[in-house]
């Protein structure tokens, strides 16, 4: 299945992309889909200090992924 | 009325402020966030704000919805800037309309509390020694 990973702020930095698809074997779960996009790109941000999207709306780490999602790790938010 | 917008221009508080104001109304308060010359101990030079736009708009409409439920309040607006912003800039705006002061003043520092914990905007500091980092608190 296809995904597209979207970045923001510092993991969009050290990524070097806003978003990059990727090509994964059925079953991949959201944290195993982290742990590729670290590999990839060298990023060390602790997943437990993560939120996920996906397709939008948050969802918990443990939510399943489908053909065509849209997730988005957030690292913790500094607005306002 | 109940409403947040992300904004990638000035903000203008006077628009904002007619609209909330309302003849069921005896109180308005407003939040102004303004980009500030310091961090920790360091000169900052500006500011650069990076929305999730779609997340960052459900939740802020999210968090305006339950002030609503929360307090006794009759409108409520927030405005949060996105892009390049200046020493001194406007950043944030919060307007919050009620019969009453109290819950006026409860309500709007409850938004820009739950704005600052949830809404996936982030900022990205620059400073006078050339180095700029995001912030993720």
């Amino acid at each position: 299945m296809k995904v597209s990973v979207h970045y923001f702020a510092g993991l969009r930095d050290r990524a070097g992309c806003n978003s990059e698809e990727m090509d994964l074997a059925e079953g991949t779960s959201l944290t195993a889909l982290y742990a590729q996009c670290c590999a990839r790109h060298g990023i060390d941000f602790p997943r437990e200090r993560l939120r996920v999207a996906l397709d939008d709306a948050f969802v918990s780490w443990d939510h399943g992924l489908h053909d065509g999602a849209q997730v988005a790790f957030l690292p913790p938010v500094s607005g306002g | 009325m109940r409403s947040f917008a992300i904004s990638e221009v000035a903000i203008d508080p006077a628009r904002l402020r007619q609209a909330l104001h309302l003849p069921q109304c005896g109180a308005l308060v407003c939040f102004e966030g303004w980009v500030r010359d310091n961090h920790m101990g360091k000169a900052v030079q500006a500011l650069d704000y990076q929305a999730y736009r779609e997340l960052a708009l459900s939740e802020g409409e999210r968090i305006m919805r339950e002030a609503g439920e929360r307090f006794e309040i009759v409108g409520a607006m927030a405005v949060h800037r996105v892009g390049a912003l200046a020493l001194g800039d406007l950043a944030v705006w919060i307007g919050v309309s009620a019969g009453h002061r109290d819950a006026a003043f409860s309500a709007c520092r409850w938004v820009i509390d739950e704005i600052k914990a949830r809404v996936p905007i982030w900022k990205r500091e620059h400073y006078s020694d050339g180095i700029s980092e995001w912030l993720h608190p």
